[in-house]
């Protein structure tokens, strides 16, 4: 469904980011974006979902194609149109926006009115907090109920391809597995696409069926979800807590899973 | 004290007010919506006085097909001012965009002036100029006609942007514009939006004023400079600020005018806004409907 060919993207004219990423999103499935921070996941996000342009970023090589058809360098409005939608790190609410408004928001794109009725009561059926708050200003909300917010606007949206960056950010680790087990539903239920960044490589890993570890702006590293799962050494490698250089780790990793899982796992770099 | 007279320099103020009120919303909806401060917006309403009075006299067209040709005519000046002039200043300092609205003012003042010279010229009679009365105080039809406009408008306004699509998406792209771009609202499409609100709005004001002064001159200008104390006392990106911050400039103006201006000579109308303007700042430094900036981690 969405496949990136070794793109390279630039911010500001000067700062390479992304530096020949190539990865693949099949349709109906989770998959996953490791990579420590700064590792350029927001940017390959961003890069998809067309919002690159209004921070000054750039694709400048390769190819990025949804449904076969070139999508770089699109407006982020006919993005949507399309069927993508891209749910911001940091749960970025409208603040003073009621709840319920800022769900609108997420149909803005939609013409089907009884579609989003059904979908508005599918947002209210996941999420009956938010329910509860629809009259409320959203900027009042708690951290997680906009973090529920912000996942709800993406389900307005009735996304084809849905782009989600850390919905566990800053949220407390009951809350986070709710919001994962609602990601798993919505992919299960709707059969919506997801491309999921995550911090929390372990949970992550939980519901996608796929997954890539990023480093420096491009894939090192990709393979089925359980694999790289049952794999200490990814965690370990992914979570930093491992003494050896960056690479080198890496290198023995592979080997490592290689061993274990029979070739299953593919090299970004090659 | 003469209660007919304080009655009547009240209603002045409120009609005058009300006009303030309109050129004032514009002007608080650019600001909202793009952050860019439009120090044009009272331009905007000399240029819908003259393009309904041009229609009127130069084309004979009656009032029900000169107004909406005006709206249009503005409307298209808005999108247009967009495009050409602020557009490509997206993402430049405050500063430079003030500067250029600025200049925009000048342009648009010295083409009228170019177009209609400076002599005063006879606005078409719009209302029976026979006054109705009040209770005790007779008032021109045409304030009571210019009152409800404004009534009228500024409701439709309210509604527009509670209740409709791109009201909406309007309110989201002031909220956070990146978050609005990601929802696929078009920013630069609500930019052109926002300006031409702004400046159909004000062009209606310009039509309001002119029919209830009887005449219009370049003096209809200064209506524009009346645009910051209103704002700035109603808070600058509160259309309910603007609306009740142009109705008390234009109530203390004309009460300054009517008591103070006989005992201490003239001009004492021109200064008080201002110094009530710096008075309750200094008491509220956001402006009475200053933004309540929803604040939490
Ligand atoms: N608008 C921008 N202008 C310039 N540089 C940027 C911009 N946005 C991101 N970068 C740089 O690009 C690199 C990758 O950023 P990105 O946000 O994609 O990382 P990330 O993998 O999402 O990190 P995190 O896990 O911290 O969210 C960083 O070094 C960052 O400083
Ligand atoms: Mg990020």
């Amino acid at each position: 469904m969405l496949k990136l060919d070794g793109i390279e993207v630039v911010y500001g004219g000067a700062v390479l980011v992304l530096r020949g990423l190539s990865i693949e999103v099949p349709e109906g499935r989770i998959v996953a974006l490791l990579g420590a921070n700064g590792a350029g996941k927001s940017t390959t996000l961003k890069s998809v979902s067309g919002l690159l342009a209004s921070e000054g970023g750039k694709v400048t090589r390769g190819s990025i194609r949804f449904d076969g058809k070139e999508i770089a360098g699109c407006a982020p409005e006919e993005l949507v149109s399309r069927g993508i939608f891209h749910v911001m790190e940091g749960r970025r609410v409208f603040e003073d926006l009621s709840v319920e408004e800022n769900l609108a928001c997420g149909g803005y794109r939609r013409t089907d009115r009884s579609g989003m009725r059904a979908d508005l009561e599918m947002v209210y059926d996941f999420f009956p907090r938010l329910r509860e708050r629809r009259r409320q200003q959203a900027g009042y909300l708690s951290g997680g109920e906009q973090q529920m917010l912000a996942i709800g606007r993406g389900l307005m949206a009735a996304p084809r391809l849905m782009l989600l960056d850390e919905p566990s950010l800053g949220i407390a680790p009951l809350l986070v597995q709710e919001i994962f087990r609602l990601i798993e539903r919505i992919n299960r239920e709707r059969g919506t696409t997801i491309l999921l960044v995550e911090q929390n490589a372990n949970i992550a890993l939980g519901i996608a069926h796929h997954a890539f570890l990023m480093e420096g702006g491009r894939a090192v590293l990709d393979g089925p979800a359980e694999s790289l799962r049952s794999s200490d050494e990814v965690r370990q490698f992914y979570l930093g807590f491992s003494d050896h250089g960056g690479k080198k780790n890496y290198r023995e990793m592979k080997a490592e899973i290689r061993r274990t899982h029979g070739g299953e796992v593919n090299d970004g770099i090659a | 004290m003469d209660f007919t007279f304080l009655l009547q320099l009240l209603i002045n103020g409120l009609v005058v007010g009300s006009i303030y009120a309109l050129v004032a919303t514009g002007f608080v909806i650019i600001h909202k919506s793009t952050g860019a401060l439009n120090l044009a917006q009272g331009e905007f309403l000399m240029v819908g006085a003259y393009v309904c009075l041009y229609a009127m006299t130069t084309f004979r067209l009656p009032f029900a097909a000169a107004f909406p040709l005006t709206l249009a005519f503005t409307a298209l000046l808005g999108v247009l001012i967009e495009r050409v002039v602020l557009r490509p200043l997206l993402g430049s300092p405050v500063i430079s965009v003030i500067m250029v609205t600025l200049g925009l003012a000048g342009l648009l003042r010295s083409g009228l002036q170019f177009f209609f010279g400076t002599d005063t010229r006879a606005f078409p009679e719009l209302f029976p100029s026979a006054p109705v009365m009040l209770g005790v105080v007779p008032v021109s039809q045409g304030y009571i006609w210019s009152v409800a406009g404004v009534t009228v408008l500024l409701t439709a306004l309210g509604l527009f942007f509670r209740y409709s699509r791109a009201g909406l998406a309007l309110r989201a792209t002031a909220s956070n514009q990146q978050t609005a771009l990601s929802m696929g609202i078009s920013v630069k499409r609500m930019f052109a939006l926002s300006w031409c609100i702004a400046a159909v709005v004000s062009a209606i004001g310009g039509v309001l004023l002119g029919a209830i002064r009887g005449g219009i001159d370049m003096s209809l200008g200064h209506m524009g400079l009346k645009v910051l104390p209103v704002v700035i006392l109603g808070g600058l990106d509160s259309v309910p600020g603007a609306i009740v911050g142009g109705l008390f400039i234009g109530v203390v103006e004309n009460l300054t005018g009517g008591y103070l201006d006989p005992l201490l000579g003239g001009g004492v109308k021109e200064v008080v806004p201002y110094i009530v303007l710096v008075l309750i700042l200094m008491v509220r430094p956001s402006g009475l409907f200053g933004r309540k900036k929803v604040d939490r981690v």
